[in-house]
Formats: structure tokens, C-alpha cells, sequence
């Protein structure tokens, strides 16, 4: 058993263009390829995936999940970014704390969600594995692996793939790919990626279960793509024909063939697109932590900050006993939080400083900032409706009528916010020095 | 002598204050408005008539209604606005007055907008008023009427027992008749019905109290410039108030609170962590925990203001509850 991580790579928003199409981001785009400026100021300097969320890169999560399943042999990361320090160190400490070997295979080129494995199927099928995980490096989950495999021997037979599917709201579910399933047997009967009309509301988490027969119909699709281009003359023709969508080009393909089948959750999932999303997604694997590890949440004790709720705080990070934290906030290597200070659903990134009385909510404060004293840096969370149980986080636009949409406040790396400011629901791009307070901008 | 004090408005600008109390009553700087005039008036053996108002008479109107009062005993009287807070010259302007035998005195100062008030030409060597135009739309003068004058008791001829304003009606026909004069106030001076006008009051108040009385100022840790704090209050550690500062009675400052430009009213609480610059705190207000106001916030009486809000230029009626930031200047009611 194996499990492949796609974990993207630097896009300027656009990936190859697949045979025939403009490349250009729309609706019709696969939902998982990197356009990474989503993640700006952040992804300046972290790839999306090593983004820490609950305290660790967005990635561990899914190799922590992996690791966890019977029979896992090996993991790979796969994306396009290039050889990158940060990801080479990652990998080694991953290695160590889940004693299980993880590579990084690099794609020359972004090949989509099913080029990328077509590429490498020797490496993932080499030591015979019967079968494998494929899983979206920005997606937050409770990961139900070992349940995937149980419904598979349940539902379908040793050849069938599995798609992990949850339930969305009737208006969001648009935003995904939708999945119609036979009541009884589960098998996958429609898919659709990103309809403009309403199809269903189980959708695709980006989670799914192959066996090596995958690879017979990415080949056929691959084929077919060859077979447009020589009618079409390109001189990138060989590249693009490389460039292969699994939902849109092989599920659509498989559905009603008795190969594919959905296995719905319950269990919490969501997207990580944007910033908003990240504190998002920290919100649910802290509540995770709390029913599965709370020896990794911080407790109230006795000549420590104050404790609301569930807080990630890092062993290095040195707070003050005044300090209030939570509920919803980690805390990175490194920080310094001074005398009552006041953070809630925020992420603090390491090395950061927060100076006596700040007040910080719905923000992430990047690496190394320092926040002078009685600022108050604050954004404007946007999360899914709580009273629905199936929405999900809407994936906002940056400006709407011509303003900007109030979101999450993100301070870039080496930020400076002057003492006494106030800076709200702004994005301040790194290494700038404030000298007053803003509210409503993009700070370059 | 006597003086006719005009309190006779709604008070409507200084708002939502003067929902709680009538606006001579107001605390301006740890002391009732009425209190700052009373006090310089009484230095001069001054008796004060009340006299009581059934329908609102203008600013004229109500001398009418004292004449017999103002008129007894022959002598020049005072009349003041109610707004005004500047370092009253009454003695000086009770002998100009009877150096140049006028029918009528008005103090008058200079000030940077004069359109907002009452424009004065005058004759630099003798004060005499040739021109008194009313909020004018051009540039007249910069020299604005201040509110406060004497009055020889013949002036009560030119008024009738109706609502009449004596800066339209009566101040231009006694002008033009050459029986008003005008004297320059020294020091500071301010019109301090609105809430933005009271605290740069304020701060001219406290600027002329480090001059003359000293000692009245609070000073020690975490104390900038100058700032009034009543001694019932208490402040807590860490604080940084100041400049311009005015902590009422029985105030309670909890630790590590930053306030700037600020009058805070008698019984209210300011907790821990906040950050307060421009605004007035109404009477027995809570401010919560880390909490940031500013921009001329204004929370009348009773006003509780949850933890973790930032109120930008908000203005809060009594006895409301904000659980909701307000980052945009708004009125809460």
C-alpha cells in the first residue's frame, strides 16, 4: 500500500493548458492545480504545502494520516516546485517522527492531477503495491483511509477505485466536483466538475483510492489526447498532451462503468485556498487534537498565559502569564507574546513578537513581524455558515464593487507594526515598516 | 451686579450626554459647566437671578422675561452663554464697559473658522462695533463674538417678551446705532456644545491649569503631559495616560490601559488592556477588556462596551449594550 501527496507547485495562476484548451484559470480548471496566488503574501515564502496549520506544515497532516494505515509501505510527494531547502528539510523530519519513508518526485512540468502519477507509475506500482492513496496536498480532512478500504472490500472488488465524497449545500456544491451515486451500491453513476447547474450535493474531497488498473485509463486518455493534437499542429503539442485532469478527464469517463465507487463522510473537510481558509482549517484539526491528542493542545496551569478554548502552542514559544489565548490559535517557534496580550483564532508564525496589550484576531502574523505595544491587528473571519452543517468555506474573491472584500488580516514575513496602530482587515506585504494604522488595504 | 446665564437649550449637539443631564451640568474637566462660570462670576460679589423659561425664548427673549430682576438697582448685568469656557475676564470687561458708556460690552476672540459664528468689525482704538454679521458666508473678520457681555439695564427697551435672538435682531441695530463695543479676550476660548469642540476644550483648559495651578495636574508613573485625575480614581499599573487627560470621580483604570485625549466621566470603568484616544466616557460606563475606541467615540451614560471591540467615531445613546465593533463613524442607538 502506498499514497501519493500532490502537493503542486509555484503557479503564476495558470497551468499548461490540457490538449485543445487555453490555459486559463475558469471554471472548467482542475480544482486541486496550484494557482498559488491565493496564498500570497504566505507562499512568498513557504510552499503552500509546508504552511503551518494546527501548528504543523498542511502536509503533515496527510503523512501522519498515512502512516497511521496498515500496510503503508512508503509515501510520495508529489509536485513541480524545484528542489527547495525547506522542503528537503521537511522531509527528513518527517521521516524520523513517522519512520516510514517519504520522497519527493518532482514533475518537469505541472502535469495536472493524473499526469503527474502517469509520469511516475513505475515508482508508485515498484515493490508491487496492490494499491494506493492519492491525496490533495491543500485539502484539511480527518483522513478515513483505513475506511476506504474497508468499504472497497465491501462495495466494490479488488479492482474498483474509491472517491472520498462529503455533503455540501445545494448553492456551494457547484464549487466542487459532484458525484451522483446509486443509493445501494454506492458506484459512482455521474461525475461533474464545477457544473453551472446543480447535479448533487456529495462532493469530491480530493481523496481517493486506486488500484495500478488506474493507469490503463489515464493511458487511454493520454492516447486520445495524442490523437487531437497531431490533428491540431502545436509546437508544445507533446507537453500539453502530458497534461491529464483526473476528475474531468478520467472520472467523468468512468462514471456508469461499475469501476467507481464514493465513500461519504461525515468527518470534518476543507478546502485550504486562501489565508481565511488556513485559520479555518486549524479550527478543525485543533478540535481534533483535543478528542484524539489533547497532550498537544496547551492546558491552563498556574504561572501560565490564559487558555481558551483549544491553542497550539510551540515548546520554544515564550508567553506571558497575562496573556490570553484562544480559542483557535497557534502559536509558532519561537514567539514572544508579552504582558496581556490578547490573541484569538489567529495564526502566529515563528520567530513573530507581539508587545505588551496587542490584540490580535482573525490574523496570521508572519514569520519574524513584531507587533508594537496596545496595536490592534484584526481581519474579518469568513467562515461557513454555522447553522448549516454542510457549508463549507466560500472561496471569496480579493475585491467586490470595486473594494476590497474583508477578510482575514495577513501580515507578511518581517513585518513591523508600529505601537498603538490599529490595522484592519489588511494585507501588508513582507518586510514593510509601518509608520500608522490602516484598515481595508494591500499594503505593497 | 448680576448675571443672566442662558441654559435654556436642549443641548442637543453635545449629545448623547445631554440625554442624561441638562448640558449646564455636564462635568468639563472634573467640574460642572455651570460651576466653571459660577465660580469666576462669584469672584466679582456677583448675585445670580434664575429665571424660568416656559417656551424656548431664543437668546434675547429671556432677558425680557428677567427685566424686572436685571433691571433693579439700575447697574450693568452679565450675560453668558452657557457653552463658553475660556478664563473669564469679567472684572476687565465690567470697567471697559463703563469707560465707554455704552448700552452694550461683548467679549470677542479670534479664532481660525470664523464662519461658524458671529463676526465682529470693530474700531481698533476705542472697540467700537460697526459690523455685526451673523455666520457670515465671505470672510469679514476673524474676530467672532464669544458669548459673553454687559449690558446697561437700557437695553431691555429693544426687547420684547417673545423668541428673539439677540445677535440677528437686537446686536446689529445697537451696532449700527454705535452703542455696541467689543473688548478681546485674552487666553484661551471654546464652544465646547459638541463633543469634538469639548475635548479640544479640554485640552486648552488643562494647557492653561499647567500655567496658573500646577499642582491641580496629576502627575507620577505612566503619566504624559497634562492630565486631571479627580482623587476618588483609581488607576491601575502598567497605565500610560496622558496627554490631555480627565479621570472623573470614583473612576476605576484597570492595569496596562493607554488613554490619550480623553474626559472620562464620574463611576465609570475602563478595563484592562484598552486603548482609548479622543473620546468621552459616559457617566458609569463599562469598557471592556482590550478594547480600542477612538476618533471622538462618545458613549453616554451607562453604555457597556464588550471585550475585544474597536469603535471608530461611535456614538452611543444610554444605556446600551455594543457587542459589535464599530469601524466606520455611526450613531448606536
Amino acid at each position: 500500500l502506498k499514497a501519493v501527496i500532490l502537493i503542486g507547485g509555484p503557479q503564476k495562476g495558470k497551468c499548461a493548458g490540457p490538449a485543445g484548451r487555453p490555459a486559463a484559470p475558469g471554471p472548467a480548471d482542475p480544482p486541486f492545480c496550484s494557482a498559488g496566488t491565493r496564498f500570497r503574501p504566505l507562499s512568498f515564502e513557504v510552499p503552500k504545502p509546508l504552511f503551518p496549520v494546527a501548528g504543523v506544515p498542511m502536509v503533515q497532516h496527510h503523512i501522519e494520516a498515512c502512516a497511521k494505515v496498515p500496510g503503508m509501505k512508503e509515501i510520495l510527494l508529489m509536485g513541480f516546485y524545484q528542489p527547495h531547502e525547506a522542503l528537503s528539510r521537511f522531509l527528513v523530519s518527517a521521516q524520523q517522527e513517522f519512520k516510514i519513508p517519504i520522497r519527493y518526485l518532482q514533475e518537469y512540468a505541472a502535469l495536472g492531477t493524473g499526469g503527474g502519477i502517469y509520469h511516475f507509475r513505475d515508482q508508485i506500482l515498484s515493490g508491487g503495491a496492490e494499491a494506493f492513496f492519492v491525496l490533495n496536498a491543500d485539502v484539511c480532512s480527518e483522513f478515513p483511509l483505513q475506511e476506504m478500504l474497508e468499504f472497497r472490500q465491501r462495495h466494490g472488488d479488488a479492482h474498483s477505485f474509491v472517491i472520498l465524497g462529503t455533503t455540501a449545500n445545494r448553492t456551494q456544491a457547484l464549487n466542487y466536483g459532484c458525484i451522483v451515486a446509486n443509493a445501494d451500491t454506492q458506484e459512482v453513476q455521474h461525475y461533474v466538475e464545477k457544473p453551472s447547474t446543480f447535479v448533487s450535493e456529495i462532493i469530491n474531497c480530493g481523496i481517493y483510492l486506486f488500484t495500478p488498473a488506474i493507469f490503463q485509463h489515464i493511458g487511454d486518455v493520454f492516447q486520445r489526447n495524442q490523437q487531437e493534437l497531431v490533428l491540431e499542429e502545436s509546437s508544445n503539442g507533446w507537453q500539453r498532451a502530458e497534461v491529464i485532469r483526473l476528475e474531468q478527464d478520467v472520472f467523468t469517463a468512468l462514471a456508469g462503468s461499475g469501476k467507481l465507487y464514493v465513500y461519504k463522510t461525515d468527518g470534518f473537510w476543507s478546502q485550504i485556498k486562501s489565508a481565511g481558509s488556513a485559520i479555518y482549517a486549524s479550527r478543525l484539526y485543533l478540535n481534533q487534537y483535543s478528542k484524539s491528542h489533547p497532550e498537544r493542545l496547551a492546558q491552563n496551569k498556574p504561572g501560565g498565559p490564559v487558555i481558551r478554548g483549544n491553542v497550539y502552542i510551540h515548546p520554544t514559544a515564550s508567553i506571558d502569564s497575562t496573556a490570553v489565548l484562544g480559542p483557535n490559535v497557534s502559536i509558532g517557534e519561537g514567539v514572544t507574546v508579552g504582558a496581556g496580550v490578547r490573541v484569538r483564532e489567529s495564526i502566529v508564525l515563528h520567530g513573530a513578537s507581539l508587545h505588551d496589550h496587542t490584540c490580535v484576531l482573525n490574523t496570521i502574523v508572519g514569520w519574524d513581524s513584531t507587533i508594537g505595544r496596545w496595536a490592534r491587528v484584526e481581519g474579518t473571519p469568513s467562515d461557513p455558515n454555522p447553522n448549516d452543517p454542510y457549508a463549507k468555506i466560500d472561496s471569496e474573491t480579493l475585491f467586490r464593487d470595486g473594494r476590497l472584500t474583508p477578510s482575514i488580516t495577513i501580515l507578511g514575513c518581517s513585518v513591523t507594526i508600529p505601537a498603538e496602530v490599529v490595522i484592519l482587515n489588511s494585507i501588508v506585504l513582507p518586510h514593510k515598516e509601518l509608520s500608522r494604522s490602516y484598515k481595508n488595504q494591500i499594503i505593497l | 451686579m448680576r448675571a443672566l446665564i442662558l441654559v435654556g437649550g436642549f443641548g442637543t449637539r453635545l449629545r448623547p450626554l445631554t440625554l442624561s443631564r441638562p448640558k449646564p451640568l455636564v462635568e468639563f474637566c472634573n467640574k460642572a459647566l455651570l460651576l466653571h462660570q459660577l465660580e469666576a462670576l462669584r469672584q466679582l460679589g456677583i448675585r445670580i437671578s434664575l429665571s424660568h423659561e416656559k417656551e424656548p425664548l431664543g437668546t434675547a427673549g429671556p432677558l425680557a422675561l428677567a427685566r424686572d430682576l436685571l433691571a433693579e438697582g439700575g447697574e450693568p448685568f452679565f450675560v453668558l452663554n452657557s457653552d463658553v469656557i475660556c478664563e473669564f475676564p469679567f472684572a476687565a470687561l465690567a470697567r471697559f464697559h463703563r469707560q465707554h458708556g455704552g448700552e452694550g460690552s461683548l467679549v470677542v476672540t479670534r479664532v481660525e473658522e470664523p464662519a461658524k459664528y458671529g463676526v465682529v468689525v470693530s474700531e481698533a482704538d476705542t472697540g467700537r462695533i460697526c459690523r455685526f454679521v451673523e455666520k457670515p458666508r465671505v470672510f469679514v473678520s476673524n474676530k467672532i463674538n464669544a458669548g459673553l457681555y454687559i449690558f446697561s439695564p437700557g437695553i431691555l427697551q429693544r426687547i420684547q417678551l417673545r423668541p428673539t435672538s439677540i445677535e440677528k435682531e437686537i446686536f446689529p441695530a445697537m451696532a449700527q446705532e454705535g452703542q455696541l463695543y467689543a473688548m478681546e479676550l485674552q487666553g484661551f476660548w471654546m464652544d465646547i456644545g459638541q463633543p469634538k469642540d469639548f475635548l479640544t476644550g479640554m485640552c486648552m483648559y488643562l494647557q492653561a491649569l499647567r500655567a496658573q495651578h500646577p499642582e491641580k495636574l496629576h502627575s507620577g508613573p505612566g503619566v504624559v503631559g497634562n492630565v486631571l485625575v479627580d482623587p476618588s480614581a483609581k488607576i491601575g499599573a502598567n497605565c500610560v495616560i496622558g496627554p490631555n487627560v480627565t479621570i472623573g470621580a470614583g473612576v476605576v483604570v484597570e492595569d496596562g490601559v493607554r488613554i490619550k485625549r480623553c474626559t472620562v466621566l464620574k463611576g465609570a470603568r475602563i478595563r484592562s488592556h484598552s486603548w482609548l484616544e479622543s473620546c468621552i466616557v459616559g457617566w458609569s460606563c463599562s469598557v471592556g477588556q482590550w478594547v480600542r475606541m477612538e476618533n471622538v467615540t462618545v458613549l453616554g451614560e451607562d453604555v457597556i462596551v464588550n471585550d475585544e471591540l474597536y469603535l471608530n467615531g461611535a456614538n452611543v445613546l444610554p444605556h446600551k449594550s455594543i457587542a459589535e465593533s464599530v469601524p466606520e463613524p455611526r450613531i448606536i442607538m
